[in-house]
């Protein structure tokens, strides 16, 4: 029967190789993403490890010869115990990494009990009317806001306050009881600045998720437990916050890892990049206990952050600052995967787990 | 006729036992509880209007005594027109024009690597993959989309430029690539694109039903025909959201375009000479000490606005494309 085809279809096999010319295209394209990425991965991993060749110039007294302090590779054990330096050998990357921990905390701590509480009322409470569209829309609108934007309403609102607190700005004493906080009004170019600019930033991203993972619970679960009698609060906090959980937790962490990378915001507000300390003098976890004054200052002092700092090194001349950079991008990037993996995790072992 | 003349069960007797609401813990608790979550939700709504409220007041119309917004030290017609931007100069010009050419410029280079390559892996991750593949796929596709652009700008400096565009572009056919030019950062912003058209085309084209796939196979299409004239024009409102969405990324990228590049604003379209986009001169001039109330530094709310006017209007549209052209199957 496959001759008469023949006959009535005389283009057919042109069609077919077309057919076939366009599948490879395609799959070429798939591809490509992956091509890129192993070869960012290679270039920037080969750059880490090695030094530039050192350029010998004629008359020149010889190569210089390395001292004892310099690191034989850009990532090597030093660099994660040094600070910043003027020599490209000895620069270390401690400030950024424990700057970058304390914003992620930070961020973490002020975007997910607004963002949670916010998707709560919207999936929860709120009927289906004119506030709940407009906050839908507005939270769409301002998921596609740049992220420099909100740099620039950072350095508006929390680094100057509007300029409300005139030209030198005003302390604000805090008594905590087993200590006293000193709170600059406006926060300058501090820790707390940084945080509050990226939670801002990835605030529409975590309501979103959370609210995803809300609507997933089934409507039986709450009617089963308004049935016993609990009250909506007590239906929420104890069926079904817990059952969208994961998917919470997923959502978040994917918009940490985003907050983690993000660059432009911190750099409108000013973060600082040169900085030899860290975030309330606290250089591993052994001084949060014995200084734990520094765990409530460290909010307000000046602070880099990874990305900060890579850009740093990249902008610098000497192309020995540019090994450093990818040393600092490899830190950058392994930390990154680890919390998307964590995320990957989460809604793997549960998604497996709950049954309804 | 007022309520109360209804015989309604919802409303309490007029006479005798009238039941009311007694205060209990639990209520209150429930009460505040709603007003807690309903501020939180607010502070979306806060957020926008403090965006909107700053760059009105730094760049349209000063609200605080003796300062003046931009826009009143600079005519908008000189803002929109001047083709020179030369801020921190002793003759100083504030022409957008050239950051609206280097943006676009790099903009439009990423979108016509990273649309077309995006929407065809879409094609492909829908319409021809195996599902183990696809499955394999996706993460790599997120882990993508999750790279920070910092490492991107690096990649373009010190992968793209030295080791793809001159070998290419200045051996070969023998045209000047500086160190810093539009081209590398259009190469990567289009990589960075990819993610975002080719997870939302692919939404898109999944949700195109089986039945019309069929019915273009039953007259005798091949797959090629069924997948670009069947499926795609089905799923073209959310291909275009997704192109629009993409753009308007690339538009208000910061770091990568920044980093690769430069800093030199020129109203040109050679993508081989250094550009400067908008974002890179707002991150520039905080570099800077700008003080506050200079006209630098109020020339960065004006840029800011338009950024943030141009991909909004992007986003609105894309939100109306989806909403408008979307074709419903039941």
């Amino acid at each position: 029967m496959s001759a008469p085809a023949k006959l009535q279809e005389p283009e057919l096999a042109r069609r077919h190789r077309i057919g076939k010319v366009f599948e490879w295209l395609c799959c070429g394209s798939t591809w490509f993403g992956l091509v890129v990425l192993a070869v960012l991965l290679v270039s920037v991993l080969w750059q880490a490890l090695t030094w530039p060749a050192p350029k010998v110039k004629p008359g020149a007294s010889g190569p210089t010869v390395a001292k004892a302090e310099d690191s034989a590779i850009p990532l090597s054990k030093q660099f994660f115990t040094n600070y910043d330096s003027r020599h490209p050998r000895r620069a270390g990357i401690l400030a950024p990494i424990w700057g970058s921990l304390w914003l992620i905390g930070l961020v973490a701590l002020l975007s997910v009990p607004i963002g949670v509480g916010s998707a709560i009322y919207l999936e929860e409470y709120a009927n289906e009317g004119h506030f709940k569209r407009l906050i839908q829309i507005n939270l769409s609108n301002l998921a596609g806001v740049p992220s420099v934007v909100y740099g620039i309403l950072g350095l508006t609102a929390f680094v100057r306050m509007f300029g409300l607190f005139g030209k030198g700005g005003k302390t604000l004493v805090l008594n905590l009881g087993f200590t006293t906080l000193d709170v600059p009004l406006p926060f300058e170019r501090s820790l707390i600045a940084g945080a509050l600019t990226l939670a801002l930033l990835v605030l529409p991203t975590v309501i979103v998720a959370a609210q995803e993972a809300l609507r997933a619970v089934p409507s039986s679960i709450r009617i089963a437990s308004y049935a016993l009698g609990a009250t909506q609060w007590q239906t929420i906090r104890h069926q079904v916050l817990p059952a969208a959980m994961p998917g919470i937790m997923t959502g978040v962490i994917l918009a940490l890892s985003r907050a983690m990378g993000e660059a432009a915001p911190l750099m409108m507000i000013g973060a600082l990049t040169f900085i030899a300390y860290c975030p309330g003098e606290i250089t591993n976890v052994g001084d949060i206990f014995r200084n734990p004054h520094g765990l409530v200052d460290a909010p307000f002092d000046k602070f880099t952050a990874l990305p900060l700092q890579v850009y740093n090194w990249i902008n610098r001349p000497q192309a020995d600052y540019q090994h450093v950079a990818a040393a600092g991008i490899v830190v950058l990037l392994t930390i990154l995967l680890l919390m998307n993996t964590a995320a990957i995790v989460i809604r793997h072992k549960f998604q497996k787990s709950t049954r309804w | 006729m007022s309520l109360a003349n209804v015989a309604s069960p919802l409303t309490p007797p007029k006479v005798g036992l009238r039941l009311q609401k007694q205060f209990s813990w639990v209520r209150a608790r429930e009460a505040g509880v709603r007003a807690v979550l309903v501020s939180c939700a607010s502070l979306s709504l806060i957020t926008t209007l403090a965006i909107v409220y700053m760059f009105f007041t730094e760049a349209v119309y000063a609200v605080a005594p003796g300062s003046t917004a931009f826009f009143q030290d600079v005519s908008l017609w000189d803002f929109l027109t001047d083709t020179e931007w030369s801020p921190q100069f002793a003759d100083k010009h504030f022409g957008i024009l050239p950051l609206l050419c280097g943006t676009f410029v790099i903009a439009g280079i990423g979108s016509l690597i990273g649309l077309p390559i995006g929407l065809a892996a879409a094609i492909y991750l829908s319409e021809y993959a195996k599902p183990r593949f696809r499955r394999a796929m996706k993460p790599v596709l997120e882990v993508l989309a999750g790279i920070p652009s910092v490492v991107y700008g690096y990649f373009a400096l010190v992968f793209v430029t030295p080791y793809v565009l001159r070998p290419i572009f200045q051996s070969l056919l023998h045209i000047d690539v500086d160190i810093f030019n539009a081209m590398s950062a259009g190469v990567v912003l289009g990589v960075m694109i990819i993610p975002t058209v080719c997870s939302l085309s692919e939404d898109a084209l999944r949700a195109v039903p089986r039945g019309l796939r069929e019915a273009g196979y039953a007259l005798g299409s091949t797959k090629y025909d069924v997948s670009l004239k069947v499926v795609v024009p089905a799923a073209l409102s959310g291909i275009v959201a997704s192109f629009l969405l993409a753009i308007s990324r690339a538009i208000g990228e910061t770091m990568a375009v920044s980093i690769a590049a430069g800093q030199m604003p020129r109203l040109s379209l050679n993508p081989f000479r250094s550009m400067e986009t908008m974002t890179a001169y707002i991150v520039n001039i905080s570099l800077g000490d700008t003080p506050a109330g200079t006209i630098e530094y109020k020339s960065l709310y004006a840029v800011g606005f338009t950024l943030f006017l141009i991909t909004l209007g992007m986003n609105v549209l894309a939100q109306r494309v989806m909403k408008r052209f979307r074709e419903v199957y039941e």
